[in-house]
């Protein structure tokens, strides 16, 4: 809370700093605006960052390290007999000492001392910070408002800076993915040196059920992934076997059929679909289609499991209807209405035109949404959590129940789990899969969406 | 395809056309002959319904949302609007060719092959080849594609593409082709091996072309047509139209006065 307070403050002192940056700039140019090299609104954006830049950079730095810091003096602070202890203990020392700090009763006296000691340091703390800040603040105004000049290029350099903070932007994005690609490739190089990766990429039996302690008689656990990896292309072929034709037929009604009128409302409400949470299609499957299917099935005299890889295939498909639609709707009305023009102008139907002329000239685009859909589909997992199953068979029925890499990943991770076995440690090598083929597949999808792009600029 | 073609007779004659987009008139009462075997060119400044009167003639008017065409335009005697005439039927006689070059994203054989395709044209596949070959070879295209018939339609220049897509025309056998501005979006060179092909064409089609160039007309028709505001001011040889034009409107747009 007063973090925010001295947040608002340097705000504001920025904008001031705006302010009186923009009059010196007239004052300066005395009456003249046009003797200025930059609009009087640079020299206010530069003092206003002269003022807050450098104090905020010292705020964050601050807030990084304030909490070790006390900490350190805290325990440093405390009697000997405690410093003594296990890093552990002190860990739970400290988490006491924070909570009476924050006014809940404690019964150890020294406890009262530390939390006393530490609301001390982090009030002073707090102060120092304030001052540091706004004094900093304020030079860094006072300095940047001297140097106001005519001549002063205030342009170009609130323009450096922006282009900075853009930079920086970006980076921090890039920087996530690549953290995260990173971490996955640790933990997974971890798993590799108890399991062989051959073994892990073409094994065929899938029990990551291991014993856990040595006199245990148990299964020394199978990961090979072989069965996740058939299991999830079975579903995910099965959501594009629906998802494909509604989605791409539905696309050409709306861009090459449908009165604006009725475009007007149908394109939106198939847009409402992609807003639906997978978590509610889940248990549409579960509840609803699984059960249907089930007795149709049944019907017919077939063994449908419970949980069946139709059902989420099925539901799956459904939830990329609007993937689909809307990305071969984008494709087909980029297509230029001149070739139209000249299927129509050689007597061509609109069928016709549309089946060979309109969608050859897209197809580039759809197949390049298509594969968008299909790494969606290979990455889902809320859906087949819910209706897939957990049984790692090696099948190609779409009735029997099968489990997919982003189910057995949110199995092997949920619960109690210790990061040393290789059943938790499976998770990020699964992981690691998922992300090299969805992002093969999207790479693929860019490539020829960029080439179709090409074409007609 | 030397079909005989009668000079002066009247193929296409509009009278009292009239077209609507929405609430705004595009032609008011327009009464036209184009004769046979003869290069039409209409002329006239931006919006005066020279490129709507086109689009009537093949109906390609339909598609736009909105709008509606009343009186009468004859084709050979027979009306265009007739609710009974097949609109695919009739575009197959009168051919198009567009301001902005717009070969299909196929080979330049699947182009050509395209219309004689859906028409069920050619028995075999021998006959397609012909018609392709001869099409191309109308189009004064041949020489330059004749090695690379495989090769996409859109990766030839723009002046070929143009000539590629009248050759596209031909290969229907139509017997009046519409050209809507050809040469607006091609260079000085290219424009004129456009115009020699035109003017090559007309021994066996009637053409009607719009064009804002001038000198394209003077070059290339034998009778202008000048529009103005959505109404047919002049109608006359071509020669005749430049020279010694009735109208003073007429006199005032060829003379660049306005325009």
């Amino acid at each position: 809370m007063q973090t925010v307070t001295l947040a608002a403050l340097l705000l504001l002192l920025s904008s001031l700093a705006f302010q009186m940056g923009r009059k010196r700039a007239f004052a300066v140019a005395s009456g003249h605006p046009g003797t200025l090299h930059s609009l009087p609104g640079y020299y206010g954006w530069w003092v206003a960052l002269w003022c807050g830049l450098p104090a905020f950079a010292i705020l964050a730095v601050w807030l990084m390290f304030e909490p070790s810091l006390i900490r350190a003096l805290v325990i440093a602070d405390l009697p000997e007999a405690m410093r003594q202890l296990p890093a552990e203990r002190i860990d739970v020392i400290i988490n006491e000492v924070r909570n009476a700090a924050q006014g809940h009763a404690t019964a150890n006296p020294d406890f009262a001392a530390a939390a006393e000691h530490y609301n001390r340091l982090q009030q002073t703390g707090f102060a120092a910070a304030v001052a540091v800040t706004v004094t900093l603040a304020l030079a860094g105004a006072t300095f940047a408002y001297r140097r106001v000049h005519a001549e002063l290029r205030a342009r170009p350099r609130v323009e450096r800076i922006i282009n900075v903070f853009l930079v920086a932007s970006s980076t921090v994005a890039i920087f996530t993915t690549v953290g995260i690609v990173l971490s996955l490739l640790f933990e997974a190089m971890r798993f590799f040196h108890m399991v062989d990766f051959v073994d892990f990429l073409f094994g065929l039996s899938w029990s990551p059920q291991m014993s856990t302690r040595s006199d245990q008689v148990g299964s020394t656990g199978a990961f090979g992934m072989v069965p996740l990896l058939t299991g999830t292309m079975l579903i995910s072929a099965i959501s594009m076997v629906v998802a494909l034709p509604l989605g791409l037929f539905s696309a050409i009604y709306m861009s090459e059929y449908a009165q604006p009128r009725i475009r007007a409302i149908a394109k939106p409400a198939l847009e409402i679909l992609a807003g639906i949470p997978t978590v509610v299609f889940g248990f549409f499957a579960v509840v609803t289609v699984a059960p249907v299917i089930r007795s149709i099935g049944g019907a017919f005299g077939l063994n449908v499991a419970a949980e069946s890889a139709l059902a989420a295939g099925f539901v799956m498909g459904i939830t990329l209807i609007p993937l689909i639609s809307s990305l071969s709707d984008d494709v087909i009305t980029a297509v230029p209405q001149s070739l139209r023009e000249g299927a129509f102008g050689l007597g061509a139907t609109r069928s016709e035109t549309i089946v060979q002329v309109v969608l050859p000239a897209a197809l580039p685009g759809i197949v390049g949404g298509v594969l968008l859909a299909v790494s969606r589909a290979i990455g889902e997992t809320m859906i087949v959590v819910m209706a897939a199953g957990l049984s790692a068979k090696l099948t190609a029925n779409p009735l029997e129940a099968v489990t997919t890499v982003t189910v057995q990943i949110v199995t092997l991770l949920v619960g109690d789990t210790e990061f040393d076995s290789p059943k938790t440690l499976a998770a990020f090598a699964l992981g690691l899969m998922l992300f090299a083929i969805t992002l093969g597949l999207n790479v693929i999808a860019l490539h020829i969406v960029q080439k179709y792009r090409e074409k007609y600029d | 395809m030397n079909q005989f073609i009668p000079r002066g007779t009247s193929k296409i004659s509009a009278r009292g056309l009239n077209v609507h987009y929405g609430d705004k008139q595009a032609l008011h009462d327009i009464d036209l002959d184009i004769p046979a075997g003869e290069v039409t060119a209409l002329i006239g400044p931006s919006g005066c319904g020279k490129s709507t009167f086109l689009r009537c003639i093949n109906r390609m008017n339909d598609m736009v949302d909105g709008a509606k065409v009343t009186g009468s335009l004859t084709l050979d005697g027979s009306d265009v609007y007739d609710r009974q005439l097949d609109v695919v039927q009739l575009r197959a006689r009168v051919g198009m060719v567009f301001q902005k070059p717009n070969p299909f994203p196929k080979s330049i054989y699947d182009n050509v092959a395209y219309g004689p395709r859906i028409h069920g044209l050619a028995r075999d596949q021998a006959e397609l080849d012909e018609i392709v070959m001869n099409s191309l070879e109308k189009a004064g295209l041949l020489a330059e594609v004749e090695s690379r018939l495989s090769e996409s339609g859109t990766s030839l220049s723009g002046g070929q593409q143009q000539r590629l897509c009248i050759a596209r025309a031909i290969a229907v056998a139509p017997e009046v082709i519409l050209m809507d501005e050809p040469c607006s979006a091609l260079d000085p060179i290219a424009t004129a091996k456009v115009e020699e092909l035109i003017d090559e064409l007309r021994d066996n089609y009637t053409i009607v072309i719009v064009t804002h160039s001038m000198q394209q007309a003077a070059r290339v028709s034998q009778r202008t047509a000048f529009f103005h505001l959505g109404k047919l001011i002049e109608v006359g040889g071509t020669e005749e139209i430049f020279t010694n034009p009735r109208e003073p409107l007429t006199q005032g747009y060829i003379t660049g006065r306005f325009g």
